[in-house]
């Protein structure tokens, strides 16, 4: 191998080029088995799962706390539906072959993502300049904005909401974009521009000083969290076909903001694992929510935020990443034997 | 000119409830540097424990002034209580924590509050009862005047004087602007400033425990959500006057509350909830201190 070094440089992509046949395999042939309720869950967590990891760049790997993230989620989803309902009322024949629809979808997930980023650039080049309380509440606010400016455009059904959403989500586009999510950011955090990230959340003014410009390493990783944000809204829109206002309020984000919190602040993998977790509570803990009459879980989630700063501030997985605890798992058993 | 002057009472009497609540903002963070996001929440439980204390009470057997101070009073003392255990379980354990983990449990506070409230009282909205009743309206030329828009201006204003009167004339007040101005020499020079913090939690939470019940007043729905959103535009007025100060609460709060009601009456009721975040990021860009606040550099 190393006589082609640009072979060598390809290995990495394996293992992911891998998951996309088993993903694609998976939606193939056992998708459409699995009971739909229970494949809802299965998507809902996906999308969670990018939510949460694009969040955790920001708030997590940079260290700017961003309260925001469903506004993002918002636009991506708001340009991307508008898109495809527009295309579709103007030419039907859009949905016809699977290439027309499979093009179709990916113009609007690219363009719900651009659009979120967009966005990301307008709020995050101002709000960048603030720091840890106040960023978090500028953010909250933009993020509140977007949600009443949605709800004062008719073109979009304003409180109404906006049905009639095309279902063109399914397991392959979600668990693609969350294999694209994954490699993404990992690779990224392990890039030059990942270490000025890193370096910006452990000391500002040091990063400063050591060439890094953190005003824009803040701006990048606040956009390209918006732009996949607004890629989980796409997906998301066309899963549930139908899109209001209200459902991306300050407590969607909160509780991307739990998912990232719980998980650790810097650990991708505690970002998916406390994802699907919470997804997956989440519909646990839905009998209860009809009986109480009251949103149940978010007392869960606030009190087990609250007890997790007192007891356990990192979250469940630190800043550690799976592959990092196995690795130091096999160096201990190769140094006792 | 008489509908301008009716939005400016309006706006007065909404912008003296949000610097009631304001001030509970304005001096934990003058003292922690902490945004305490479940203050919004305090003034919510204000506004129950002055309904159910009239209720058990029978106050709207007999509705006057003399109702009005009691359950003011009770919920007063419910709500000091409340932001003395919420500072005492979940702020102090984490006083050396990074500001970060602070700010996250205080969201985590406020989430508490509201959602447990709903479990309490019920999702639904509540009915304040009517405890004080000045009947009428009083006419001024063509000018309407709500006889309890005017009581709850002056309650507020009294409240802040009496604010004033304890941060600027007392010993403990002293105490509170020595340890907002440095917690560890002011701890060095003798004074208990975890005692002062408690007590900072319980007056900023006893003004909003008040607001609580003077909103029920004028606005006598009732939910558990109510505390969020005049939590956060609260919140906007402190950070407009320049947070950690008392005159620039009032002064903020006052602007925004006739920002909101001006931009209600003439232009665009719809964006009523989009003002104060908006007002907040242009204060923010231009004027990070605020109108009277005075900057604090980071230092290496």
């Amino acid at each position: 191998m190393s006589k082609y070094p640009a072979l060598k440089s390809l290995v990495p992509l394996i293992p992911w080029t891998a998951a996309f046949a088993v993903i694609w395999l998976f939606n193939r042939f056992v998708a459409n088995g699995i009971n739909p309720y229970y494949f809802s869950i299965i998507m809902y967590a996906g999308i969670n799962i990018i939510l949460a990891v694009s969040l955790n760049l920001v708030n997590g790997f940079t260290g700017q706390f961003s309260m925001g993230h469903a506004g993002f989620m918002a636009i991506g989803a708001y340009s991307s539906a508008f898109f495809t309902t527009q295309m579709l009322a103007h030419q039907p024949g859009w949905m016809e072959s699977p290439l027309s629809s499979f093009s179709l979808f990916l113009a609007a997930i690219l363009l719900g993502g651009a659009t979120a980023g967009i966005a990301g650039v307008i709020v995050g080049l101002p709000s960048l300049r603030l720091k840890g309380d106040y960023l978090a509440i500028v953010t909250l606010g933009f993020g509140e904005i977007i949600r009443v400016v949605l709800l004062n455009i008719d073109a979009v059904g304003g409180a109404r909401g906006m049905a009639g959403i095309p279902a063109l989500t399914n397991f392959a586009w979600v668990y693609g974009f969350v294999l694209i999510t994954l490699f993404t950011i990992t690779r990224l955090i392990q890039s030059r521009h990942g270490r000025a990230f890193l370096a910006v959340r452990e000391d500002e003014i040091a990063a400063e000083a050591m060439g890094v410009n953190t005003t824009r390493a803040k701006v990048r990783a606040f956009v390209i969290g918006a732009v996949f944000a607004g890629i989980a809204g796409a997906l998301f829109a066309h899963q549930l076909m139908y899109l209001n206002p209200q459902t991306f309020d300050f407590n969607r984000s909160f509780e991307i903001i739990i998912m990232v919190v719980l998980g650790g602040m810097g650990s991708i993998t505690g970002s998916v694992a406390a994802a699907v977790f919470l997804t997956g509570t989440r519909e646990a803990l839905r009998p209860l929510q009809e009986f109480t009459k009251v949103d149940f879980r978010m007392v869960i989630y606030s009190l087990m935020l609250i007890l997790l700063m007192l007891t356990r501030p990192n979250g469940l997985f630190g800043s550690q990443e799976i592959s990092s605890i196995l690795k130091l798992k096999r160096k201990k058993e190769g140094a006792r034997g | 000119m008489i509908q301008f002057v009716q939005h400016l009472i309006n706006g007065l009497s909404l912008g003296s409830i949000y610097a009631l609540i304001a001030l509970g903002y304005t001096m934990v963070f003058g003292i922690l540097q902490l945004i305490n996001f479940a203050h919004g929440e305090v003034y919510m439980l204000g506004a129950f424990i002055g309904m159910y204390s009239a209720r058990a009470l029978h106050l709207t057997d007999r509705p006057s002034i003399g109702a009005l101070v009691v359950a003011m009073a009770i919920s007063m003392a419910g709500t000091a209580l409340a932001g003395f255990t919420i500072e005492r379980l979940a702020y102090r354990p984490l006083r050396k924590s990074p500001r970060i983990n602070v700010l996250i449990t205080a969201v985590g506070v406020s989430l508490f509050l509201q959602f447990s409230g709903q479990l309490l009282f019920g999702a639904d909205p509540k009915v304040f009862p009517e405890i004080y009743h000045p009947g009428g309206q009083w006419h001024i030329g063509q000018i309407m005047l709500n006889p309890l828009q005017l009581t709850v201006f002056i309650i507020s204003i009294l409240l802040m004087l009496a604010l004033q009167t304890i941060v600027y004339r007392t010993r403990l007040g002293r105490a509170m602007r020595a340890v907002s101005f440095n917690h560890d020499l002011a701890s060095l020079m003798g004074i208990p400033t975890d005692r002062v913090i408690s007590f900072t939690f319980m007056l900023g939470s006893a003004l909003a425990g008040a607001a609580g019940v003077l909103v029920g007043l004028i606005y006598p729905k009732i939910d558990p959500l109510m505390g969020t959103l005049p939590g956060l535009k609260a919140f906007v007025a402190a950070v407009l006057g320049g947070i950690g100060n008392v005159t620039g609460a009032v002064v903020g709060s006052l602007i925004l509350g006739l920002s909101e009601e001006f931009l209600v009456g003439y232009w665009a009721p719809t964006f009523r909830d989009a003002l104060a975040f908006a007002l907040l990021i242009l204060i923010l860009l231009f004027k990070p201190t605020g109108l009277f606040g005075t900057g604090r550099q980071d230092k290496v």
